[in-house]
């Protein structure tokens, strides 16, 4: 079994711990190796959330440079920001629904085009795979279902060693029982819409 | 029941670290644990907080490190397993006691828990706590590994107990906030009554004791070396003329990086899980058939210089690397790449090209640095102090917290910080040798924790000092831990007290005190333009509850604010607040009304009275 490594980025508030916990669930479930390394110290205070998770036989639970096979970014200029980790043939899967940082709205700095983050993405990396998340989420009836939306898109690529069910099930058993249809839903949508765009 | 205690024996768990750590402690039999909040260990203390209230678990926040270390050291002494839980730098304000701890020992198991933070993810600084170990003369283990970790406090425990010393288990954020797969194991029930025998010419450290105590700490430290020379945490591995010495993480990274490069059979490990002391016999005979060895360690050379010592006095010659300009630096956290093309290249094995996008042509991308919340307490306060010093330029000793984040433009409070309850210290430094005014920031959590000597100080000494107590009635940046300032009833906790911070502050001889509702801006500013002004000690209290913890507690219904046409685009309220709430449309303020918890300080501000409640309906 080869190792596969994913890189999870988002900003504080969107759900990307309980995304990545849903893998390793998954994960255990079906005995797939699995460790996970997040930084969330300041998670509530709108910075930016990052998860590496190691699938299969490394032991490794960081993910250096260059060495994402998939990169899942929640917001755009994120995604671009972590382009670091990636390498010539990874997968990169985007919401392309923008967050804007307040140093913007203070005027210390400017969001980069929508159109130009995906070109840069497209061209340095093995395949992008964009979606409006943020509007998936409220189609399946929660705005706060952007993590299962890119969940979904992520499971579509099937680059992890892990099946749909035990995914699935991983929701199931995994978020809180009020949301878990909704969030199956925010999850097929993403699935079906990645595989178009894919 | 708690997740963490219902898990069945020979289960496998996906465990975050800090709860594979609190899960193997209760396995131990941990009866006792106290701490101070920090991260990246505050998990740990989160786990046993809910534990203890539905078992025979005693577990307390105590008022800091050093406290916390006490408590466990009593408790320790008279028989109870106890353990002590504080990120790295909170061994510097409980190394008081450590120092001396370590020569009275312990008689039921004692773990001490320091969780460095190489790269200070969330962190003044990242002191390699190793050679806390080494000073007070304790043993002590570190975990490489979240599974790991879990088993090994229980050894810690143990080895506590055989040696009748603290143990040190030190982890790294890399082990406290990874998450892996851990097999559950049996609890042993705590025993949670504890005697204490009375032997003072042991435990009283006066010097003719301590002088005996001493003897007695080198004689453990002997038999630990002894223990260590056998551990099952020093493993040998591998094989071949090249050796590497590894700790902690960097085992897991030199161990990819051996299999990438396809060199287990010509590279032998020794990794350190039992570092201090050092299992000298061991190693020598580790390093007698090499080549050359590479230690690979984050922080400081502490296991490098070691080692070259021992091999220095064993007559042996062979090259021993560590830390330096082509190898590793002190500085930050490894990577499994760095270490695998460090070794490749240090050991003549070929060097693996590294693939990295050239990303020259990426745009600059505007910064996203975490801010305080929309509707935080601390942000009114800095707008009521900067409004009401006005043109008066005065220097902000700012502490630790979220208000730190202060320090951010535009709200730029905040001009120095060392560290936890420096804000008063620093406050009296400043203001007696510049002659400017001064201010002192702290949060009621840190004032608790530190702050309450340096305010005496300032009055004892009377300094000109301004001293301003950010009171939202929690722990907010560790997630809400209480403190002795917090009503507790209001969590619906029983059995304990609340310090008043105002009592607490005039007891200190502070006669100018006031307290101020920040979110009433006016009537705030008025307040604090009379306590700047004051010859000498002045203290305001600013209460408001932290907006995240009464979301938790559902003390607060959102009111969300939107703006008017009435708008001139002024945007006092965007410089002056940097709400996170606002942002820009086609050039014009708005509300992101899902973000506005409705503090109305914005609304106090704009200089149109353009910022309106939204309606109802």
């Amino acid at each position: 079994m080869e190792t596969t490594r994913l890189i999870i980025v988002a900003v504080g508030g969107q759900g990307n711990l309980l995304a990545s916990k849903v893998l390793g669930e998954a994960a255990l479930a079906t005995d797939i190796p699995v460790k996970m390394s997040e930084i969330h110290g300041m998670a509530q205070r709108g910075g930016v959330v990052e998860s590496s998770m190691v699938f299969g036989p490394a032991q490794s639970t960081i993910i250096s440079d260059g060495k994402a096979d998939i990169l899942v970014g929640f917001e755009p200029m994120e995604t671009l920001r972590a382009l670091g980790k990636c390498h010539g043939k990874t997968i990169v899967i985007t919401n392309l629904s923008p967050l804007s940082p307040f140093t913007v709205t203070t005027g210390q700095g400017v969001y980069p085009e929508i159109r130009e983050i995906q070109n840069l993405i497209r061209e340095k990396t093995g395949k992008l795979i964009t979606l409006n998340a943020n509007a998936l989420a409220e189609k399946a009836g929660n705005t706060m279902a952007v993590n299962m939306v890119l969940l979904g898109a992520l499971i579509s690529t099937r680059v992890l060693p892990l099946p749909l069910e035990s995914v699935k099930q991983a929701i199931a058993d995994k978020t809180r029982k009020a949301f878990v249809d909704v969030n199956l839903r925010a999850f097929n949508l993403g699935y079906e819409a990645a595989g178009k765009t894919g | 029941m708690h997740k963490l205690l219902g898990h069945q024996s020979g289960e496998k768990v996906f465990l975050l670290g800090n709860e594979a750590i609190a899960r193997g402690a209760i396995e131990a039999g941990v009866a006792v644990a106290t701490t101070y909040p920090g991260t990246p260990s505050s998990e740990i203390s989160a786990n046993f907080f809910d534990i203890s209230r539905e078992s025979d678990l005693y577990f307390e926040y105590s008022t800091n490190e050093k406290v916390a270390l006490e408590v466990a050291a009593a408790a320790a002494n008279s028989g109870v397993r106890s353990m002590c839980i504080m990120k790295h730098v909170g061994m510097n304000v409980a190394a008081d006691a450590l120092m001396t701890l370590a020569y009275l020992g312990v008689k039921g198991g004692l773990v001490i828990l320091t969780a460095d933070d190489p790269f200070m993810f969330s962190s003044q600084n990242e002191q390699d706590n190793r050679y806390y170990a080494k000073l007070a003369g304790l043993p002590m283990l570190e975990p490489s590994s979240v599974e790991e970790a879990a088993k090994m406090v229980g050894d810690a425990f143990d080895l506590s107990e055989a040696l009748q010393e603290p143990v040190i288990f030190r982890t790294t954020t890399r082990i406290n906030h990874s998450t892996g797969v851990v097999t559950i194991g049996d609890i042993k029930p705590p025993y949670s009554k504890g005697v204490f025998k009375k032997d003072p010419f042991n435990y009283v450290a006066v010097p003719a004791v301590s002088r005996n105590l001493h003897v007695k700490l080198l004689q453990n430290l002997e038999k630990a070396e002894a223990l260590s020379e056998e551990s099952i945490h020093n493993p040998v591995s591998g094989k071949g003329k090249c050796g590497i010495i590894c700790n902690g993480v960097s085992w897991l990274y030199v161990a990819d990086a051996l299999k990438e490069l396809d060199k287990e059979d010509q590279v032998t490990v020794l990794r350190i899980g039992f570092s201090n002391p050092m299992p000298k016999n061991k190693i020598v005979r580790f390093l007698e058939p090499l080549d050359k060895v590479l230690v690979v360690e984050e922080g400081e050379p502490f296991m490098e210089e070691a080692v070259k010592a021992m091999a220095q006095e064993a007559g042996l010659t062979l090259p021993i690397f560590g830390k330096s300009k082509e190898l590793f630096s002190r500085l930050f956290e490894l990577d499994p790449e760095t270490v695998k093309n460090r070794m490749a290249a240090y050991f003549g094995f070929p060097v693996p090209a590294r693939e990295r996008l050239d990303l020259t042509d990426l745009p600059k991308l505007p910064q996203r640095p975490p801010s305080l919340c929309p509707g935080c307490s601390h942000r009114a306060t800095f707008h009521v102090i900067k409004k009401a010093a006005g043109e008066q330029d005065f220097i902000c000793a700012t502490d630790i917290g979220c208000y730190t984040l202060g320090f951010f433009p535009p709200l730029s409070m905040g001009d120095f910080l060392i560290c936890m309850g420096s804000s008063m210290g620093t406050g009296c430094g400043f203001s007696k040798v510049t002659g400017k005014k001064t201010v002192s920031i702290i949060g009621d959590s840190t004032f608790f924790h530190s702050g309450i000597p340096g305010l005496i100080n300032a009055v004892f000494n009377n300094h000109n000092l301004t001293v301003v107590i950010l009171d939202n009635g929690t722990t907010a940046m560790t997630g809400h831990q209480p403190h002795p300032g917090v009503d507790m009833v209001q969590q619906k906790l029983e059995g304990f007290n609340r310090i008043s911070i105002e009592a607490m502050v005039r007891a200190a001889g502070v006669s100018h005190v006031s307290v101020i509702k920040p979110f009433r801006v006016s009537k705030s500013i008025e307040t604090m333009k009379d306590a700047l002004a004051y010859q000498g000690v002045s203290v305001v209290i600013s209460q408001e509850i932290c907006t995240l913890y009464a979301k938790g507690l559902n003390l607060k219904k959102q009111k969300p604010f939107y703006v008017t046409d009435k708008c001139k685009n002024h945007r006092n309220c965007i410089d002056e607040l940097a709400c996170p709430a606002f942002y820009l449309e086609a050039g014009r303020v708005k509300i992101d009304e899902s973000l506005c918890v409705g503090c109305a300080v914005c609304a106090q501000v704009c200089p149109e009275n353009a910022i309106l409640p939204v309606k109802t309906s």
